[in-house]
Parts: structure tokens; sequence; C-alpha cells
């Protein structure tokens, strides 16, 4: 993409804050909750008798903290800023970005409420129950309407790529979540499912794999092919490779979620096909890292000295290593040692963290000074926040790579007259020190977070000091 | 053919691509779950829950049992060792949602039903590792304090039939009596076994008999998980 001429828009920023802003505070919820399930498991003392903080009603609202409150917030504020910026023109409709603003906010505030009170639908990384599964929709079609009418009317010939895999992302989201939310009412609280047993299944982890593949794949490649290009200060590596991935992880996405449900009751030709297109994936994923990482040609001695860009291609290794575990995990003699234990929740963090957080971390270092006009308040505490960050996932992926193989054998492990050599409890207690290592690897990563917080909040007050010199 | 240029110029043309490309695997994976008979194998002993399970159910779903336990035990060797036969897609046909987990911080419950008494179970719930040392479960003390508020039973059991669940208009009609029937050591329950049939268990399941509580309704339903269909005389279909 290269430079763009600086000419004046009159974009809109101030959403762009508003989503930045609570995105910072969602990923410190988000990371707090996850530290506490965390040592929960190690020192389940800390569940305390108290309905509303143990693991199984917290669990949901970590995942949701994390996923939807920050990751949403991250790609909120990523795609109005992105949008803006590569058709160079206004968002559509400022009604609607703040409906899609407080709405959000609503959603996030409610799920805050109702999980820990037990108000839940069940369903993983689904559980809002159903009045907020409305509410989620009216704001996604909000978002949809301002995201395309800001296409529509923008002033360049060529959509730029960033906005496929944004427009991808909304769509499918779209798609996922109502069909997997598909349930008829009991009371305003309660509702059951239209789909059960095997076939809630299936759609459940149909949605559930794309809420991976779309929310936390697709969408941050949008984002992935702003920033990285920005940062470095280079064109995209390969155009004709982002067409061809972008269409291939679409397509292939979609399919894959099967994988979870391998050796279950579902048929096992629906595992199979998942299976398939899941080893498939690692093509149009590995597109994706290598356009990323290459386009970095002719700027890499710039990582000496930018730990903004740094976080980049960390964040796209992790992603590489990733979307190479879960093709692998998705074999199914793999999978038969893998599902159900910790292995799968190192896997997960490993994008989570590795690749989504890192790359929104390097997002938001970026966008911030731009949106308020400042400088960075420092750069050594990015600095300091990469290694954090990098630090923390690599314990914590290790120490659960470690308990979840370590789980896996046990589990299937006979003595010599057959008979099961351990019980299950013996392998709860053998997971007792990962557990607790897993946990500091949590709250390494929980410290980085709240160095960009302090960070970014001196930054933006640069700002405040500077009107205040002004106005004096 | 069109060249990818005319795609990028093109709001519409992108959107309605794209649509496609994200719609065509799901319609491939779940529409034929609905049609092709065998996803399902009839099994004989399936039946819905009964009021009181399906009230334990709604806890089990609440405090977010899913989260750390599966309800699906795969057939491998190991699992049929420590576990028992594989779950059959016609156990959980009537699982709105299904509840086959995908973590085992704890055992799998597939087949808990009738493992444990139900004293092991007030003891489990109140204080895990006063039975389990090693067990890293939370402790459930309020469900033994809390009544079961069953109000809208007969609405819940209406929704489900809406859904697909098959309760007859007689099962909906008596479904506050079933359930404090099936609550009880001492009740007469010759309906409850008339509309669920004989092998329901009945019992003050938390071992209050003045008291129906939230944890009478959790035990029931971990006492019946998995004991519907009778392996003695299930044959795998074979294809």
């Amino acid at each position: 993409m290269g430079q763009q001429p600086i000419q004046q828009h009159p974009y809109d920023y101030e959403i762009v804050k508003k989503f930045s802003a609570v995105s910072v505070i969602y990923a410190i919820v988000g990371f707090l909750v996850g530290v506490i399930l965390a040592l929960q498991l190690a020192f389940p003392d800390l569940n305390a008798n108290i309905p509303y903080i143990t693991f199984g009603r917290l669990r949901p609202l970590h995942t949701s903290a994390v996923i939807f409150a920050f990751g949403g917030s991250v790609l909120f504020a990523t795609s109005y800023y992105v949008v803006q910026r590569t058709c160079k023109v206004r968002l559509f409709s400022d009604f609607l970005s703040n409906l899609t603003f407080w709405g959000w906010n609503l959603v996030v505030v409610l799920v805050v409420i109702t999980y820990p009170l037990g108000i839940t639908q069940g369903k993983e990384y689904a559980e809002p129950i159903w009045p907020i599964d409305l509410l989620i929709t009216v704001v996604w079609v909000a978002y949809f309407i301002n995201f395309m009418g800001t296409l529509v009317k923008r002033k360049v010939e060529h959509i730029y790529v960033a906005n496929w895999f944004y427009l991808a992302f909304i769509l499918a989201v779209a798609m996922l979540h109502i069909v997997n939310n598909l349930a008829v009412p009991v009371s305003l609280t309660d509702s059951y499912p239209v789909f059960a047993g095997v076939q809630d299944a299936m759609v459940q982890w149909w949605y559930g794999h794309n809420a991976v593949g779309f929310f936390l794949t697709a969408a941050f490649l949008g984002l992935m092919y702003y920033f990285v290009p920005k940062q470095a200060e280079r064109p995209v590596y390969s155009y004709r490779l982002s067409v061809v991935h972008f269409w291939a992880l679409s397509f292939l996405y979609i399919w894959a979620g099967p994988h979870h449900l391998h050796y279950t009751a579902l048929p096992d030709w629906a595992s199979t096909l998942g299976a398939t297109f899941s080893i498939m994936l690692l093509l149009p994923s590995w597109g994706g890292m290598i356009n990323g990482i290459m386009t970095l040609s002719g700027a890499w001695h710039k990582l000496r000295t930018d730990p903004i860009l740094r976080f980049c291609i960390v964040s796209l290794s992790f992603y590489g290593m990733s979307t190479f575990e879960g093709p692998m995990m998705s074999i199914k003699t793999v999978n038969a040692l893998s599902h159900y234990t910790d292995w799968t929740i190192g896997h997960v963090h490993s994008g989570t963290l590795g690749w989504v957080s890192m790359i929104s971390f390097a997002a938001l270092y970026h966008m911030v000074p731009r949106l308020w006009g400042v400088n960075i308040y420092s750069t050594r505490l990015i600095n300091f926040h990469f290694w954090l960050s990098t630090v923390g996932v690599v314990i914590y992926i290790v120490a659960m790579w470690i308990s979840g193989i370590m789980q896996g054998l046990m589990w299937r492990q006979y003595d010599a007259f057959g008979n099961l050599s351990y019980s299950f409890a013996e392998s709860v207690a053998a997971m007792h020190p990962y557990y607790a290592i897993r946990a500091i690897g949590g709250v390494v990563f929980l410290l980085g977070a709240l160095v960009m917080a302090y960070n970014l909040v001196m930054t933006v007050r640069q700002d405040g000091n500077a009107s205040q010199r002004a106005a004096a | 053919m069109i060249k990818h240029e005319a795609l990028e110029k093109n709001v519409s043309l992108m959107t309605i691509f794209t649509l496609v490309a994200i719609a065509i695997g799901g319609l491939v994976e779940i529409v034929p779950l609905f049609f092709i008979k065998s996803t399902i194998e009839p099994v004989k002993g399936m039946r819905p829950y009964t009021p009181l399970e399906l009230k334990g159910r709604d806890i089990y779903i609440r405090e977010g049992c899913y989260n750390c336990h599966s309800q699906m035990i795969r057939p491998l060797r190991d699992e049929a060792s420590r576990y028992g036969h594989y779950s059959l897609a016609a156990e959980s046909m009537y699982d709105h949602p299904f509840q086959w987990g995908s973590k085992r911080t704890g055992p799998d419950l597939a087949r808990i039903g009738g493992k444990y008494s139900n004293h092991w179970h007030i003891a489990h719930m109140e204080a895990p590792r006063s039975v389990v040392p090693e067990s890293v479960m939370p402790g459930y003390p309020w469900l033994r304090k809390n009544n079961l508020n069953f109000d809208d039973i007969e609405k819940r059991m209406q929704v489900l039939s809406i859904v697909g669940v098959p309760y007859t208009a007689e099962q909906i009609a008596n479904a506050k009596k079933d359930l404090a029937d099936q609550a009880s050591a001492s009740s007469d329950a010759s309906g409850l076994a008339k509309r669920y049939g004989n092998k329901v268990p009945k019992d003050d399941f938390d071992g209050q008999a003045d008291r129906l509580t939230e944890l009478d309704a959790l035990v029931a339903y971990l006492q019946m998980l998995g004991t519907l269909v009778d392996f003695s005389s299930y044959q795998a279909q074979t294809r």
C-alpha cells in the first residue's frame, strides 16, 4: 500500500478512541478473571463456597470478556479506523457508530451481571441468554450497515484487502450467531435451544470453531493487513497471495468445526470432513502468516528499534505455530490423546494470547498516539510489555503442553494386568504443579497489559497537558 | 471468467461471493444430520427427563458443570474401562442444549448414574475434597439449602415439547405432582412409574425428607445419567 498522501479527511476518530479505551479496560478485566480461574484450579479453596465466583460460572465470563469484550472492542476500533483511512471517507453514520458502541458495551455489562448469577444458556462461547442475543443481533446489523455504507461511499476505487477480511468476519459472525442461538423462550431469562444432542453439537461447534475462524482469525488478519504494512512502512508482500489465501480461508474455515467432535456420537463422515478441511486449512493460514512476515522484507532492521514491530512479528509467529498445531490436533489419532485435556487449552492460548492479543497490542500502540495526536509516552515500556507478554505466553503454553499430554497418557495407561494404571483423581493431582505454573504465566501476561494501560494513559494525558498549556 | 478486480471494486459482488464461500461448509455438514436416518440409531429405553431430572439438568447448566465435565464417552479402550459403554447419539436426543462438553478437568459424567450412592453425592456436593482429596471441584453447599423453585415446570415442558421432546399432555399436567413424588422416599409413585417407567429412581435425594431442594433435583439428574439404555440387550448396528 505504501505511503498514503497526507490529506485532511474529516474521519470519525472519536468512536475509534472510545472503542480503544474500553478495549484496554476489558483486556485487563478478562485477563484478571483468567488468572483467578487459573488459581482456582491450582488452589480450589479459592472458590470459597461462593456461588457467584465458582469456576463453572466464572469461566464463561473469562472467555466472553477476552473474546467478545476485549477482542470485539479491538475489532470495532480497528475496523472503524482502517475502513475510514483506506476508503478515505468518514464512517457511514455517526448514529450507527454510537449505537454499536453503547450497544456492545451494554451487552458486556449484561454478560458481567448475568453469568455470575448463573443466568446462562449453557452453550460454550454462546452463553448469553436470548434477550442479550437479540441485542447482539441489533448491534451487529448496525455494524454491518455502518461498515458496508462506508465501503459503498468510498473515494478510492479498490476495496483494500483488510476490508475483505473485516467484511467476511461481519457476515460470518452474523450467520453463526443467529443459527446457533435459535431457541424458544421459557421466561425472560430462560430458553431451550431448538436443536438437541448430535445436531446441537454440530451446530455449536460449527459456531464455536468459526468464532475462532472468523472472530479471532479472519478479522484479526484484516487488522494485520493494515497495521503491519503501516508499522513496517512497507507494502504488503504479495497481493496475489492475499487474494488466494483470503478466499481459501473463508471457504475452508467453516468446515473445520466437527474436529471438536472426533470419536463422539457425531457420524464419522462429518468428523472426517471436519478433519480433512482442518488439515487443508494449514495452507491459507500460513499464506497469511507468510504474507505478514514477508512484508518486513527490506525492513528487518527496524525490529532492532521498534518494539511494536516486534509485537507484530512474534504475533504472526504464534499464529503460524498455532495454525500448524491446530490441523495436527484435528488428526483423529492425535485428537484421541489431546481431546478433553489441557493441551487444547494451551493451543487456544497460543492463538489468543500469542496471536490475537499481541497483534491487538501492536495496533493499539500504533493507533493511540495517532488518534490523540501525540507521541507515545515510553517506547521502553512497550519493549518491557513485549517481553512480559512473550515470556507469559511461553510459560503458559509449555505448562499446558506438559499437563495436557500427561493427562492424555495417564488416562490411557494400562498396567501389566490389564487394569487402568491411574484413577482419574490421580491424574488431577498430577496437574497441580502445572496449574500453578500456568497461573504464573497468566500473571506475567496480565502485568504486561497493566504496563500497556499505564503507558497509554500517560500517552493520552500528554494531550490533556498540551491543551492545558495551550489554554494557559 | 471474472477478474478479481471486479470484486475489489464492487461491494455487492464482494459480499455475495463471500456469503457463498462461507455458507457451503455449514450447509453440507449440518443439513444432512436432520435427514440421514442412521444419524441417531433408535435404542430401547430412551425417555424424556422426569420433571425433577429436568430441573436438575437446568441446575447443572446454571452452575456451568459442562466447563469441566464431559458427557460423551468415546469408543476407546480406556474410556470403556473407565466410564463404560461409549455414548450413543440417542442418549442425548432430548438434550436441549447438548452437554457433551469439551474438557475433562473432572471425569466424564455420561454414565455417572448409579455409580455412587445418594449420600456420596450429598457429601461430594457439600465439600468435594471430603470424599475425593485430590479433587479441584468447588463446593456447592447452597444447593442443599436452596428450596427448589419449580413454579414454571409445566411451561418448561411445554417449550421442550415445541422443540421436539415428546412430552405428553398427561406428563405436563402431572408435572408438579410427579416432581414432588420423585423427590420423596415415602410417596406413592405409581403415577410417576406409569408416565416415565418403572426404572425411575425415587428418594429423598438430598437426605432431607422434609424439604425439596435444588440438591434433590441435581442428584436425581446425576443418578439417571447413562442408565436409560440397557446395554446387556443393546446390539450396535454395523454397516
